[in-house]
């Protein structure tokens, strides 16, 4: 760390005079493995680091911005960037509102994310954990036919940002995922099942859970058959409403707020969901997969109530965004790695608890369907119209209990009319990697499209 | 020799390390790519970025095992490194040391005209205000509009144990204008793209303007859309976009790698008359300039057009090196990889329906009620099911065998082997879509193309009954 912070900050020495720079730096370790019919498939170790050079200019009629990046930190590559990033700056259009953040002395959250047994654990023991793992699913269940990828990876990684407006931020993360897809066949049509798990060590992982839950989403899923259209609530499960929650997220965005691009905007005040619907990004909270001290900006991350009882508090910021809207940052910067620019983002959303488990929301509901996974996501929800359209595999409820599996059907509505429509917010919070935790929710008056 | 990241002997030592613990098969890919990249959103330059990436990723085969390692370090030492991470894989070591030669280099240069370094970056932001111009001055409901524009320039060379020695240079450049108007039922999106295995030169003023027209006019039409409808009806897609649902309904179930794992719903049907006779789909990495062209394949073999489905009947499935050698066969040049960061694997380049004879507007005039589909957006699928979903980004319903009211956004979804068998009208107007093929988190250019087209009954998912 304290070597990364030393070159990011001895190319800081290189500003020039009416310009402010942002170094971004990077470097991590990688293990990725597959295993498949008992032997190792794909093995892949890397090294790699990178930098992100933003460098602004103050112009008459505010500030423009350039930048650069190189997938190396050798010299001649951070020379380049630099030159580059300079060189951009020059045709961004001057822009009042366009400026780099600066210490707002929100002190960060004390936070342990990076554990250095991803590096100590042999690589043999981690070979043996996509093995059994791939052994679990394919012998756990006579109607599992193939398995067809079980993956382990890990990786640790730190970075570093630093620029000439006082921002010292540096940070270390590591993290385990191990995912495994079952396919089953009981003598008709193929279904499929995922299952995984994640966490910041090897020895947090659940290859167990892992492996059972894939062999009971594809198991249950024998048989599957296309409903007729109808009308009724929809269960989602943690998975799928994590989705969910990560897509409301999107729409949370201030940017995409200033510009008219959210369903949100112009509604602070309003009630927007449910009163049973309240909603929190906080990177704080060490449970989510996704913790993180800083932000995209260096700034601290900390917890933002954004939706409170179903009425609009807040949106997420990072500096630029907060200061076109006239407010201050309040450092959800988000960045796609070395390559991306911030742009203000939620990172560990959270749904408040609900009172009931599961299986009371079904009872509760009596009649629906249980969505066990989503499809098409990316095309089918507009989160400026806020349509939307997705495909879905899951369950029928029946009497207040799960019945005949079902499939190749979407599930439509619009977010606005979803949000309002919540009917129960399940408890059973499972910790998703991702940037929202999930639980069970159940969302009434959904159009079920199949046959 | 043009391409100097690594020399060729630093190239042949390290295929020699790492076969030195007895693999069956090396391969080093060098890469070096650079990029960059323009922002034009609410008439405001927003960012200009450039980027550069350069590195090896090694390969070594054992058996049924890859051992796979890269780095940026290009220098002798951090090759040899890479190539010892990859060879470790070799488990028990020793046994079968072989040493290979290389001979020259085949290269292949560019087809680009105009080079991305060759234009002014001024030249690049007068046309994305001129798009941002033209978009505007469709109507006063246009309140937003993004424009990107893209380019890059990516030369890799490989080098395997099997004599394999090329290098390619692909140079693509991407443009993109999205819309937004706002009336009063809400705010509705319009979308466009340009983009080629070429360079500057296919953004003509011409086929900007006409993007910028077309976004524009999208979003402006359907703002007076309603609810798209729910439940099976007859699908026309226009010529163009439509080939998404070919790619995603049966092009990533004729991948081998999927084939092999038994992981697909088109595995052990080679022969069977698995679509409509109407149904010819090819996937073609020799289009020259379309966005999913490639003289090599990343792992050096030259592209092809390949047939997969003839007249109906299932003839082929598309190949990589791993999944071509356990069958005992070549590879169909369908071995692509993002980066060198990546391990190659079983990939798309221009996937494509022949088209037909039949009149694209008779082919509407034929269809009582159904839903016209004139963009695409993106989809999915599940290979081993063979569901797919893919999203309608402009739509209207047909009525009377015209095309009537627009439809609001909604998904399509459906089973591949099915669809298939649904196609019932194909016409003479093919064309082309560049898109963005994401497999297990590896992104690569596409293309996919169809004539007018009709599918007896698709599964609509909208709201309205």
């Amino acid at each position: 760390m304290s070597d990364l912070l030393a070159q990011a900050e001895r190319i800081l020495e290189f500003q020039e005079s009416g310009e402010d720079i942002e170094v971004y730096l990077s470097s991590g370790v990688d293990t990725d493995i597959q295993a498949y019919q008992g032997e190792i498939e794909n093995l892949s170790t890397a090294t790699s680091s990178g930098i992100g050079i933003r460098v602004l200019r103050d112009g008459a009629a505010g500030a423009q911005v350039g930048t650069a990046w190189a997938g190396s930190l050798d010299d001649e590559a951070v020379r380049d960037a630099l030159r580059q990033a300079r060189d951009n700056a020059h045709f961004a259009t001057e822009d009042e509102f366009i400026t780099f953040a600066r210490p707002d002395g929100v002190a960060p959250a004390s936070l342990h994310l990076s554990d250095d047994s991803v590096l100590k654990t042999p690589l043999d023991d981690k070979i043996e954990m996509a093995i059994t793992l791939e052994r679990l699913v394919r012998t756990g269940d006579s109607r599992i036919r193939q398995v067809d990828s079980a993956n382990y990876a890990d990786y640790v990684a730190e970075a570093v940002i630093v620029s000439t407006t006082g921002i010292r931020a540096g940070y270390e993360r590591s993290g385990t995922y191990v995912s495994v897809e079952a396919i089953a066949n009981d003598g008709g049509n193929d279904q499929t099942g995922w299952g995984l798990s994640a966490g910041r060590a090897p020895s947090e992982v659940d290859i167990t859970s892992a492996a059972k839950d894939a062999i009971q989403r594809a198991t249950r899923m024998l048989g599957a058959v296309k409903p007729k259209s109808m009308r009724c609530t929809a269960v989602f499960d943690p998975r799928s409403t994590a989705t969910l929650l990560a897509i409301i997220g999107g729409a949370l965005s201030g940017e995409a707020v200033n510009y008219g691009r959210s369903f949100f905007a112009n509604r602070i005040g309003e009630n927007v969901a449910s009163p049973l619907f309240t909603l929190s990004d906080d990177p704080t909270d060490p449970r989510h997969f996704s913790a993180s001290v800083f932000d995209g900006e260096g700034l601290a991350c900390r917890r933002n109530e954004l939706i409170d009882a179903g009425q609009l508090k807040a949106f997420v910021y990072d500096t630029v965004s907060a200061k076109r809207a006239g407010t201050a940052s309040n450092g959800c910067a988000v960045r796609g790695g070395i390559a991306g620019s911030p742009s203000a983002g939620c990172r560990a959303l959270q749904l408040k608890s609900g009172d009931l488990d599961q299986a009371e929301i079904f009872r509760n509901v009596g009649t629906g369907i249980y969505v066990e996974s989503l499809t098409g996501v990316h095309s089918g929800v507009n989160p400026i119209s806020g349509d939307f359209s997705v495909g879905v595999t899951g369950l029928m409820i029946r009497d207040g209990e799960l019945a005949e599996p079902v499939r190749e059907i979407t599930v439509a509505s619009t977010l606005q009319r979803m949000l309002l429509d919540i009917a129960f917010v399940g408890n059973d919070v499972d910790w998703l990697p991702g940037s929202a935790a999930g639980q069970s929710l159940a969302i009434e008056g959904i159009a079920v499209s199949g046959s | 020799m043009s391409f100097s990241l690594v020399e060729h002997d630093v190239i042949q030592h390290t295929i020699n390390e790492a076969l030195s613990r007895g693999g069956d098969f090396a391969e080093v890919f060098v890469e070096d790519r650079s990029t960059s990249s323009a922002i034009l959103d609410q008439r405001r330059v927003e960012e200009l970025s450039s980027g550069r990436d350069r590195g090896a990723g090694i390969r070594v085969v054992v058996g049924e095992t890859t051992g796979f390692a890269h780095t940026a370090d290009l220098s002798q030492n951090g090759l040899l490194a890479a190539a010892r991470a990859a060879a470790a894989v070799a488990r028990e070591g020793g046994g079968g040391t072989r040493e290979i030669a290389l001979g020259a280099l085949s290269e292949h240069p560019t087809n680009a005209l105009t080079l991305p370094n060759d234009v002014e970056k001024s030249r690049k932001i007068e046309l994305l205000r001129h798009a941002d111009d033209v978009a505007r001055s469709q109507g006063s409901s246009i309140t937003q509009v993004q424009v990107a524009l893209g380019d890059s320039s990516r030369r890799f060379v490989v080098a395997n144990s099997e004599g394999v020695y090329a290098s390619d240079h692909q140079i693509r450049t991407r443009f993109n204008i999205s819309c937004v108007a706002t009336g009063d039922t809400g705010m509705q999106t319009g979308y466009r793209p340009i983009a080629g295995t070429r360079g500057f030169e296919i953004l003509s003023e011409e086929a900007v303007e006409e993007a910028a027209r077309g976004a524009a006019q999208q979003a402006i039409t359907k703002l007076g859309a309603r609810p798209a409808p729910s439940g099976d009806l007859p699908v026309v897609l226009a010529g163009g976009s439509g080939g998404i649902l070919f790619h995603e309904a049966c092009g990533h179930g004729l991948e081998a790698d999927a084939i092999l794992k038994q992981a697909s719903v088109y595995a052990g049907k080679l022969g069977q008359q698995v679509a409509s006779p109407l149904v010819t789909l090819v996937d073609d990495g020799t289009v020259g300039g379309e966005w999913g062209y490639l003289a090599l394949d990343d792992e050096g073999r030259p592209s092809a057009r390949n047939v997969l489905i003839e007249n109906g009947v299932l003839t082929d499935y598309m190949w990589d090196y791993l999944r071509s050698r356990k069958e005992g066969r070549v590879s169909s040049g369908n071995g692509r990889r993002q980066s060198y960061q990546h391990l190659p694997m079983v990939r798309m380049t221009n996937t494509y329906l022949l088209e037909g004879d039949s009149d694209p507007d008779e082919i509407v005039a034929q269809t009582p009620r159904g839903v016209y589909v004139a963009q695409l957006g993106g989809g999915q699928v599940n290979t081993a099911t063979g569901d797919f979903v893919f999203g309608m980004t402009a739509a209207f319903m047909i009525e009377d065998g015209k095309i009537t009211a627009p439809l609001r956004d909604c998904n399509l979804i459906g089973n591949g082997p099915q669809i298939l068998q649904r196609v019932d009208a194909v016409g003479n107007d093919f064309s082309m879509t560049p898109g963005t093929c994401g497999k297990d988190g590896q992104s690569v250019p596409v293309g996919t193309g169809q004539a007018t087209m009709r599918l007896s009954a698709v599964t609509i998912g909208g709201t309205a009954s």
